[in-house]
Order: C-alpha cells, then sequence, then structure tokens
C-alpha cells in the first residue's frame, strides 16, 4: 500500500519533471521583440582568454554589420540579432554546464561554438542531445567530426588539413628522383597528433621518408634534443606544431643553434607572434592558417577579406587574427540558413545549414554529412620580409615561395 | 631509439652538443634548486610554488624590459622583485605553516602556487612569451658546437650566484643566522636569533634566487603562466640527490639532471624526456629509502 503511493508520487514527479523539461525544449526559440537571441559559452578568462577574446570580436563584429544591414528577414519579417554570452573560464566542465544554462534557462535556440576543440568536444553532446543547431569556428579537431553528430556545423578546416600544403610545396621543389627526407616535431596533444596524421598520409601518398618523429610533451619548455636530430640527419623539411609555444621555441632555437633546414613549416605563428618578437630569424618559415586577409574572397556583408580585415582593424586597433575571421563567418552562416529556413524552429534551421552553399570574405561555405566545411582550403603563409605572405594554395597565392631557406652563414 | 643511439656514435661532437646545451639548462634547475634547498633545511617546508616563482620573475623581466631596461639588467631586477613577493607571501602564509606538519605546508604552497598561477594569467594574459636579449650564437670547433651566447650568461650567472650563496651563508651575520636556524631553531631562539625573521629572509631569499634563474628561462626559451611545474619536480628532484646542506653537490646535480635529461630527450626521444626526469626521481627516492634503512641497521 505505502509502497504503491510512494510509487505513484514518484510516478506523478518524474511525469510532471518530464513535462517542463519538454516543455522547455519545445518552447519557441528566444525571440525578443524583434531580437532572436544567439548563445555563446566563450573563454573570457583562463589559458584560452586571448583567444576568446578574438572569437568574441568576430562575433560581435558580424552581428553589428548584419544588424546595420537591416536584420535577417525570416518570413517577411526584419529581425536583428543578439548574443548572449558567457565565460566558459576555459574548463570543459563549464562550457557544458553553460550550454545547458543557455538552452534550459535562456531558451536560447542556436549555440554559436566555443574557442577550442577541446570546449566544443565538451559542448556538442549537450546541444545534441536537446536538437539545438551549434555552429562553431574555433574547433578543428578531426575527432569531433567522427561521433556521428547531427547539429554540429563547423566552417574551418579540420586539424589534418593544416599542414599539408607545406608537403604538397615541399613536393614540387624536389628534384627529379629524389626521395624527400621530413621531420616531425609535434606535441603530444590531440591537436597536434591530427595535425601529424594528417602530414604523414600526406607524406607517404608522395614518396616521401619520414626520417625525424618526435612527440614533445605539452610541458616542454626546450627543443634542443629534437634540434640535434635536425642538425644531424639533415630534413630537407621540418614540420612543427605545438600551439604558439611550439612556433616560438622552434623559430627562437633553430635560430639560436643556426640549424639549417631547407624548409620549416609551423602552425600558431601568428599566434606566438613570430615576426613581432623574432624580426628576421622568423624569416622563410612557413606558417599554416585558416584565412588571410590577402586572399580574394568576398562576399556582400564584409565585401572582400581585405575589407574584413580593416573594419576589424578600425574597430578593434589591431590587424584580425584568423580566429576572428572564422567566427564572423559562423555568424553568418547562422543569418543565411535562418533566411532560408524562414522560421526559427531549431529543426527547420538545422536543415536549411545543412544545405549551406555561400561564399564568403573567409572562403566558401559548403557542409559535407559530418558537418565539416569542404568549401575551404587552409592558407600557408611564408615570412618574407617581415610580412606573412601566403604562399598555397597556389590559386590564392600572393607571392613565389622562397625556396630552399639560405645557410645561417650566408644570411 | 637504437637507430638515436647509431647517430650518437657516428657524430660523436652531437653528444658534446647535447650534453653542453644540457649543463646550460642545468644550471637553470640548480638556480632554482639552491631556494628550494635553503627553505627545505631552514624552514622544513617543501616549497610547491618554486616553479611558480620562476615563472613570476620570467614575467618581471618581460616587463621590466618593456619599460626599456636592458634584458641582462632585468635579472637583478627580478629577483629583487621576487625578495620582496617572498617576503611578502611570507609574512601573510608560511609563517602560519612553519612548524605545522609537513601535509599543512605541502597543501598551503600547492595553493599559492594556484593562486599565483592564475593571477599571472589574469594579469599578464595566457599567451607564451619570450624576451629577446640581442645576443649572439658562439659556434665552436668549425660548427660541431653551437652554443647560445645567453645560455652561457645563465651557466656563469647561476655558478657566480652558487658561489654568492655559500660565501653568504658562511661569512655573512644574516647567513650565519640562517645556519644556526635550520641546525637547530630552539637553541638558536635561545640564543638570540630572531628565527621569525631568518625564516622571512630565507622565504624570500628562495624566491629572489627563483626570480633570477625565470629571468633566465624567459631570454633562453619561453614563458607562460603554466610553466611552472617542471621546474618544481626538477628542483625537487636536484634537492633529493644532493642533500639539504651542500652547495656544490646541488650544483653538480643540477648541471647532471639538464645533461642527463637532453641526453634522454635525444635517445629516448622528445616524448619520455620529462618521463625520464620522473622515473629517474623514483628510482632515486626508492635508493635513498634503501640506503637510508641500511644506515639505519648499521647503527642499531
Amino acid at each position: 500500500m505505502i509502497l504503491g503511493n510512494v510509487l505513484k508520487k514518484l510516478g506523478v514527479v518524474l511525469m510532471a519533471a518530464a513535462l517542463t523539461t519538454g516543455m522547455t525544449v519545445k518552447a519557441s526559440a528566444k525571440v525578443e521583440g524583434d531580437t532572436v537571441y544567439l548563445g555563446a559559452a566563450i573563454s573570457l578568462t583562463g589559458k584560452y582568454s586571448t583567444n576568446g577574446a578574438h572569437t568574441r570580436k568576430g562575433y560581435d563584429l558580424a552581428v553589428e554589420q548584419i544588424n546595420a544591414a537591416g536584420g535577417v528577414t525570416v518570413d517577411g519579417q526584419a529581425y536583428k540579432l543578439g548574443i548572449i554570452y558567457y565565460d566558459d573560464e576555459s574548463t570543459p566542465a563549464r562550457g557544458a554546464q553553460l550550454a545547458e544554462r543557455l538552452i534550459q534557462q535562456d531558451g536560447v535556440q542556436f549555440i554559436l561554438g566555443p574557442y577550442s576543440s577541446g570546449l566544443t568536444r565538451a559542448m556538442a553532446p549537450i546541444t545534441e542531445k536537446y536538437g539545438i543547431p551549434m555552429v562553431e569556428a574555433n574547433g578543428a579537431s578531426i575527432s569531433l567530426f567522427q561521433e556521428g553528430y547531427k547539429y554540429l556545423f563547423a566552417v574551418l578546416s579540420t586539424t589534418e588539413q593544416y599542414l599539408q600544403g607545406a608537403i604538397d610545396l615541399a613536393a614540387e621543389t624536389a628534384g627529379e628522383g629524389q626521395t624527400l627526407r621530413v621531420g616531425l616535431a609535434m606535441e603530444n596533444d590531440p591537436f597536434s597528433q591530427d595535425v601529424r596524421a594528417g602530414v604523414i598520409a600526406d607524406a607517404e601518398r608522395l614518396g616521401m621518408r619520414i626520417v625525424i618523429d618526435d612527440k614533445l610533451p605539452p610541458e616542454l619548455n626546450d627543443m634542443s634534443a629534437t634540434l640535434a636530430k635536425v642538425r644531424a640527419l639533415r630534413p630537407d623539411l621540418l614540420v612543427v606544431s605545438g600551439h604558439a609555444k611550439g612556433a616560438a621555441l622552434a623559430i627562437r632555437q633553430i635560430a639560436d643553434s643556426r640549424i639549417d633546414i631547407p624548409m620549416l613549416a609551423l602552425t600558431h605563428c601568428d599566434a606566438a607572434q613570430v615576426i613581432e618578437k623574432f624580426a628576421e630569424k622568423a624569416e622563410f618559415a612557413l606558417c599554416a592558417s585558416q584565412w588571410a586577409p590577402g586572399l580574394s574572397y568576398s562576399d556582400d556583408l564584409f565585401g572582400s577579406a581585405r575589407d574584413f580585415a580593416d573594419l576589424f582593424e578600425a574597430t578593434f586597433d589591431y590587424a584580425p587574427p584568423y580566429q576572428s575571421a572564422e567566427s564572423a563567418a559562423a555568424v553568418m552562416v547562422f543569418a543565411d540558413a535562418f533566411e532560408r529556413a524562414g522560421s526559427f524552429d531549431p529543426l527547420a534551421v538545422r536543415d536549411a545549414l545543412a544545405e549551406t552553399d555561400m561564399l564568403t570574405f573567409y572562403g566558401g561555405i559548403e557542409f559535407d554529412e559530418t558537418g565539416r566545411n569542404i568549401a575551404k582550403p587552409m592558407v600557408l603563409f611564408q615570412v618574407q620580409d617581415g610580412e606573412y605572405r601566403v604562399v598555397y594554395p597556389s590559386g590564392a597565392s600572393e607571392a613565389e615561395l622562397r625556396h630552399p631557406t639560405p645557410r645561417w652563414s650566408e644570411r | 631509439m637504437f637507430e638515436n643511439l647509431q647517430l650518437l656514435f657516428d657524430y660523436p661532437s652531437l653528444g658534446v652538443d647535447l650534453v653542453a646545451n644540457g649543463l646550460m639548462i642545468g644550471a637553470i634547475f640548480a638556480l632554482a634548486a639552491f631556494g628550494m634547498a635553503l627553505v627545505w633545511g631552514v624552514l622544513g617546508i617543501i616549497n610547491v610554488a618554486q616553479g611558480e616563482f620562476v615563472m613570476l620573475g620570467g614575467f618581471v623581466a618581460l616587463t621590466a624590459a618593456g619599460l626599456g631596461v636592458p634584458p641582462l639588467l632585468t635579472i637583478p631586477l627580478a629577483a629583487i622583485a621576487l625578495f620582496i613577493l617572498g617576503w611578502g607571501l611570507y609574512r601573510l602564509v608560511i609563517f602560519r605553516v612553519v612548524d605545522r606538519d609537513l601535509f599543512v605546508s605541502l597543501l598551503a604552497t600547492f595553493g599559492l602556487s594556484i593562486i599565483l598561477q592564475q593571477l599571472s594569467n589574469e594579469i599578464f594574459g595566457a599567451d607564451v612569451r619570450t624576451l629577446e636579449t640581442g645576443l649572439g650564437t658562439l659556434v665552436l670547433f668549425d660548427g660541431q658546437i653551437v652554443l647560445a651566447e645567453i645560455k652561457l650568461v645563465s651557466f656563469v650567472t647561476a655558478l657566480t650566484v652558487g658561489l654568492a650563496l655559500w660565501a653568504f651563508l658562511k661569512r655573512a651575520r644574516l647567513g650565519q643566522a640562517i645556519r644556526a636556524t635550520a641546525q637547530n631553531a630552539r637553541a638558536a631562539r635561545i640564543l638570540g636569533i630572531d628565527t621569525d625573521r631568518v625564516y622571512a629572509a630565507t622565504y624570500a631569499l628562495n624566491a629572489a634566487l627563483c626570480g633570477a634563474a625565470g629571468s633566465l628561462v624567459v631570454m633562453a626559451w619561453t614563458i607562460h603562466p603554466y610553466i611552472g611545474l617542471p621546474y618544481t619536480v626538477r628542483s625537487f628532484l636536484v634537492v633529493i640527490v644532493a642533500g639539504l646542506g651542500n652547495i656544490v653537490a646541488v650544483i653538480t646535480a643540477g648541471l647532471g639532471l639538464g645533461a642527463l635529461e637532453n641526453l634522454a630527450g635525444f635517445i629516448l626521444g622528445a616524448e619520455y624526456q620529462i618521463a625520464f626526469v620522473f622515473v629517474l626521481m623514483v628510482i632515486l627516492l626508492v635508493g635513498r629509502n634503501f640506503w637510508l634503512r641500511r644506515k639505519r641497521e648499521y647503527l642499531e
């Protein structure tokens, strides 16, 4: 009897709970007056705070620009865009909580991605659970797109593509019948290991030989052991990936130890500010980038890539890093999907997102079934006379590749 | 691994180069380890915030250089700034845990390390930073050995500071007081030594040593708010090997660790370089334990 009563009460409670959650999820998108809100949890404090700020500025600039141009027109009515921000403190657990909060408490139905693959990985299961579309611009890890997520879309190129361009370029410089020798120094973290997998696959496809394959521990503050190998084995191409820390260390120590490498390719040069900090020591280095102001892409909202860069610099007083550009592009993708969906229903917007096929100042955007953008290649800069010049892909390049890098004794 | 060994045999100069570079790194470890040995010996505290002091020293050097101070002059500046900070931290936190259980002081300094990390993240930002000295590179023996001059500077600095510290402890009034307190705090107090002041001075001195090390780290390598831990672990390792009271042993152990670590990084691969440090630490701790037990049995 008593047990039955308890069970009955429990059932009522559970049903009520189910109803309330059901209602919050089904509630229509957060629209106040003529403003539709997107939600974003990004790293305003903690170890990603610098890139978190770049991300936010990209989002803000795009929202401002879209609103100034009249907002988005959905079902014949014009809406402005707004963003509700939270600080995820650069920790994945907090990011997941905040995604829950944005959806459950704030009633947001559209999420803009956080900064970094790690945080995106923490938030994606939440948005997936509630069927809320997330367009992200700063989670590049290929593993994000192997989970079968239906509501996750990324405007940026995935990690394995980061330095494949360097392999292509190296192959172009190889002499007849020459087997190129490649050295790898990759941080032992998911991002750099993805990059490594991409590089190895391409190198093997093109018949190159990997002669050094060092995995740098994330705490490492010194590359001299790896560089000693480089000095002895003289690879034709050295590929380094270890975020800003790896780029700074590589440039500094290669110059300090006067190690001659015909071609050096890196990630995160701009984050490490290699030109500002190392000046001529950074010359000839190749740097992977998602985007560059010198590219020939353009759209109706911002104009050309160069126009975006000028507007960004006029607004925030510094040249836009690619993190800001791709973040702005993510907002544009949402705006475009709203208009094509003709409603703020999450499912309709998701379907519209999946059909995206647009050209922006950031590059082409078109998603495959896993949610990756397949219409935009990675870019390679070379540091030439104290400036980044695009040298790859060849169609969009600004300058000729300078190769090989002269020996230190001849500089 | 074997091809790396083969490489070492094929190019013997490579080994010399690795050891030379390792010795320079080791000098910086030794500098931070002096301080840890002092604090451990005198206050009986294992300072887990050691690496954070190194990191802060680097940021002080960066800030000073940003204000126009010549890079090499930032070394004493970082030491002075960290001395003041160390004194303040002693007055604020450390004096409360001096006579307590080791566990309490471990927790307290661990807490300090987290606070310092987060504060520097807040103040200086999370970016990886480095300071250009404008110094060149030494190329010796027809390019067989290549040394960055800044590494030589850190080597010489560490040795000089070690010597100065040794002289200070032997000759100076405060140095003698520090040694007396380390030997027997109660007796020192009875003889009129203000042990509280001695503790404060020791802790501040430790911070100053780390500060100097940090300014060298930012000039030779890179620095960011989360760089501290490897430096804490390495000073700990050096102190375990060298013991608490022996400055020459600290220098030797520091240099040895630097050289071994670099060789291990080369032979085993960079991914095992830090693992090697930890494994070495475990082996040494176990070895020491056996050694001590043997002694004890002998005494009975």
